[in-house]
């Protein structure tokens, strides 16, 4: 128990200042690591709670595909040369910063107040649908139930990820001029009458081509 | 204080969606800092379900958390799309600078 304590503080205090880290940090290229490092240690926190399946699917996911992504966009589009602008070096007069700073207390004073003042609804317990089973593992536990209660969901969630496939192929292709390509239609749609040509040789005299 | 409960994964994830939304207000460099905050609040949302998942024992948080996740990676994904094509038709990502529908 002990152990838990000292490994919950220490890995909230890590996800807390990377996060910290990815808003304040001068370079872009910076943040996305501190991002990288907050979803380490919240997908640590999630092992260490007992849902093993998502920790391992933050790793994947986030670390593996959309942090990366992330690096990669921000490599692509040269926005090294901002890296000196801090954000307060930069305030104008602006009334952005105090009244974002208000915004973000009193939202998460509320959240404080949610925290401190609720309780369960008094027949929660009884009107769970789905209980954690001890007997079996968390992925199998999970997958149990994705595949037949939550197909629906399940497969709709696919059709997400292909409709974001398709728009952000959509979005970012161009064309280019004066690049050789590939036209399958012209290739299907030839004919013998075009491609094949039949000389009459006379002999020792050769053929001439001109083409 | 030693025995951790549902109050301290609440408690993180409140700092942590607050520090999002503090990164969305105070950002003025560019776009993917903005996306990056919306993923640390995505975070914080996957936390708190996560935390009441296990807490009282129900398994369907977790289900949500994975529905969630792929949402957040389609929109990471769009939302990149979108600043690459803005970049290249404006040549800049600064927030500033991004004024067209201003007016």
């Amino acid at each position: 128990m002990i152990a838990h304590s000292v490994f919950f503080y220490i890995f909230s205090l890590i996800a807390i200042v990377s996060a910290v880290m990815v808003t304040v940090s001068k370079n872009t290229v910076h943040s996305v690591f501190f991002l990288i490092l907050d979803f380490i240690s919240i997908s640590c926190l999630f092992i260490m709670i007992g849902a093993e399946f998502l920790g391992m699917i933050m790793l994947i996911v986030y670390v593996g595909a959309v942090a990366v992504l992330f690096l990669f966009v921000v490599m692509m589009l040269n926005v090294a040369e901002q890296k000196g602008q801090w954000f307060s070096s930069r305030w104008d007069g602006g009334t952005h910063i105090p009244v974002g700073l208000l915004v973000s207390l009193i939202i998460f004073f509320e959240l404080i107040i949610v925290i401190g003042g609720w309780k369960y609804k008094p027949d929660l317990l009884n009107s769970l649908s789905v209980n954690i089973s001890t007997e079996v593992t968390n992925t199998r536990s999970i997958g149990n139930i994705l595949y037949t209660d939550y197909i629906l969901l399940f497969q709709i969630s696919g059709m997400i990820l292909l409709v974001a496939m398709i728009g952000a192929i959509v979005l970012t292709y161009r064309e280019r001029a004066g690049v050789k390509r590939q036209s399958y239609v012209k290739q299907i749609s030839r004919e013998r009458d075009e491609g094949v040509d039949l000389v009459e040789a006379e002999r020792n005299k050769g053929v001439k081509i001109d083409a | 204080m030693l025995s951790i409960g549902l109050g301290h994964y609440l408690t993180l994830a409140a700092i942590i969606f607050t520090i999002g939304v503090v990164g969305i207000f105070l950002n003025r460099k560019n776009v993917i800092v903005i996306l990056m905050s919306i993923e640390l609040i995505l975070l914080a949302v996957n936390i708190n379900l996560v935390a009441f998942s296990i807490f009282i024992n129900d398994l369907s948080g977790q289900i949500f958390t994975l529905f969630i996740l792929t949402v957040a990676a389609a929109e990471a994904a769009i939302g990149l799309a979108i600043i690459v094509v803005y970049f290249r038709n404006s040549d800049t990502i600064r927030v500033e600078e991004i004024k067209n529908l201003k007016g």
